[in-house]
């Protein structure tokens, strides 16, 4: 559930940035791992309480996503979703290589946010952290849920994807929504990183695995759907632990690629996405 | 109302138009005629801020408005249908119409937001029946529909149209013709881009022949009707009956 949870978070944060520009964000992964390392700055090395330094890391991120779409995606003179794809993978190198030049190879720990002491739950176990990482991510998929379905500046967002020139000649300011897009599927992530890392440590390199966990969960949930992206992590992450004790662990990561593949070949929209949706889009 | 003052867009080293001048003055019906590739799109695109950078200068009102954002331009009164409708495919035709009002999205506007969408389903009842439904499903008539529809919203004084008829059935072009003089009659200025000639000439009060980026003619709806040149490359007469 908790790994779900994770999971799901990535998922979403590909969502967002997929419903605006229809863009794979490929270095979804290094929002996460630069949350976790973020904070981890913030909170042992200058030992800021979480409280503060939780929502610190966040607008940290955030701008990481602003500088990213301004460097990285709006340069590009002639953007099509392929080369802006490839752009992303781009800076995800330059992301992952600033995060080793400035934090070394070392994996960090990170206090969890209420102790470590298991809560007994029903006769199982569980740590307190995932607890509030479920509990984080039901809040971010209510919030996102709401304002693409229900505001005007969610359908504006959508409207970018579905037809740049339409949405400028109805006087959406399409360069803002791509950025906003940006800024907060990078503030998201960082919210799987902070989750994460008192449970999983966090170090330089995580967020290639990540970006494909997040990736088979969001294909998994259909792309573009934010009960979609939870449903695709959890079972994702579900699938992963059976796999790995029923199986061997040794092929956990492996699961995410075959189902990857399989619903690709069986269900290319997902358990949720809408097929008549998929149709209408470009990619 | 609008005037186009020697306008020049170069796409890369091709020249797309060249010396472009033309006005339309409040009340009309003008429309631009000319053959696939003659630049008039482009000259929309120029007007309604999709095209920015180039030569010469658009003044609407007597303001220059040249190379002034497509959501400034939305603002002032200007509304633009592209070509092949271009609607929000993934969103209902009822969200579709409500960001046609984006530049009305404050709260306090709710009401008129809503006077105009009412406003819409009279003029296009079909709308209404399909408000929930997606709008990459609509037929083709029901997407240009959509598409004018969502462009009123914005309660332009000037509306720009590019190719209205293109891919309909002759029963709808003619319904949508009824639309555009209605709308015009109403007291909304248009700019018409057609290439079914007989058509557009039909129902403008003037009218500009582009060819290749340049002007060639210019002249009132019936003037144009009965030149030669006009007839022959346009409206399909036969050359010895000239």
């Amino acid at each position: 559930m908790t790994v779900g949870s994770i999971y799901a978070m990535i998922a979403v944060g590909f969502n967002i940035i997929y419903n605006v520009t229809e863009i794979i964000n490929l270095a979804q992964g290094e929002f996460v791992v630069l949350g976790g390392l973020v904070m981890v700055f913030i909170r042992v090395t200058l030992s800021i309480p979480t409280i503060l330094a939780f929502p610190l890391t966040l607008l940290i991120v955030f701008m990481v996503g602003v500088l990213f779409d301004r460097l990285a995606i709006r340069p590009i003179k002639q953007p099509s979703v392929m080369t802006l794809i490839i752009a992303t993978i781009a800076a995800s190198m330059i992301l992952k290589g600033s995060a080793m030049f400035i934090w070394g190879k070392d994996p960090y720990d990170l206090p969890a946010f209420s102790g470590r002491t298991p809560i007994n739950f029903l006769g199982a176990f569980i740590q307190p952290q995932a607890l509030w990482i479920m509990g984080l991510l039901v809040v971010i998929v209510l919030a996102l849920t709401l304002f693409f379905e229900r505001n005007i500046m969610g359908k504006a967002m959508k409207a970018c994807a579905d037809n740049p020139d339409a949405a400028k000649l109805v006087g959406i300011n399409v360069n803002h929504m791509i950025l906003l897009s940006f800024a907060l599927s990078a503030a998201i992530g960082a919210v799987a990183g902070i989750g994460m890392t008192p449970l999983a440590l966090m170090e330089y390199d995580r967020g290639a695995m990540l970006a494909v966990k997040g990736f088979a969960a969001v294909i998994l949930g259909g792309l573009g759907s934010f009960p979609g992206a939870i449903l695709g992590g959890l079972v994702l992450g579900l699938i992963e632990s059976l796999g790995a004790g029923y199986i061997s662990s040794g092929y956990k990561d492996a699961f995410a690629l075959i189902i990857l593949l399989l619903l690709l070949f069986v269900k290319p929209s997902g358990l949720l996405g809408n097929a008549t949706v998929a149709k209408l889009k470009k990619f | 109302m609008l005037e186009v003052k020697n306008l020049r867009v170069f796409y890369g080293s091709h020249k797309a138009l060249d010396e472009i001048n033309l006005k339309v003055d409040t009340g009309q019906i003008v429309s631009i005629i000319g053959a696939n590739g003659a630049g008039k799109s482009t000259l929309l695109k120029s007007i309604s801020g999709l095209i920015r950078g180039f030569e010469g200068d658009v003044f609407f009102d007597g303001h220059d408005i040249s190379s002034q954002s497509p959501s400034r331009i939305v603002n002032l009164g200007i509304s633009h249908v592209l070509e092949g409708r271009q609607l929000f495919a993934s969103l209902s035709t009822l969200d579709n119409l409500n960001l046609g009002a984006y530049i009305y999205k404050n709260r306090k506007n709710r009401a008129s937001v809503e006077e105009s969408r009412e406003k819409v389903f009279e003029i296009f009842p079909i709308l209404k029946e399909r408000a929930s439904q997606f709008a990459g499903t609509l037929s083709g008539g029901e997407q240009q529909m959509l598409a004018i529809g969502r462009a009123l919203m914005a309660k332009p004084r000037l509306l720009l149209l590019d190719e209205p008829s293109l891919g309909l059935a002759p029963r709808i072009v003619q319904n949508i013709f009824n639309v555009i003089r209605e709308l015009n009659q109403q007291g909304v200025t248009i700019l018409l881009v057609e290439q079914n000639a007989s058509l557009a000439l039909n129902s403008s009060d003037f009218a500009y022949v582009l060819e290749t980026g340049s002007k060639i003619l210019e002249g009132t709806g019936a003037d144009l009707l009965s030149d030669n040149m006009v007839q022959q490359a346009y409206l399909g007469a036969a050359k010895s009956a000239s």
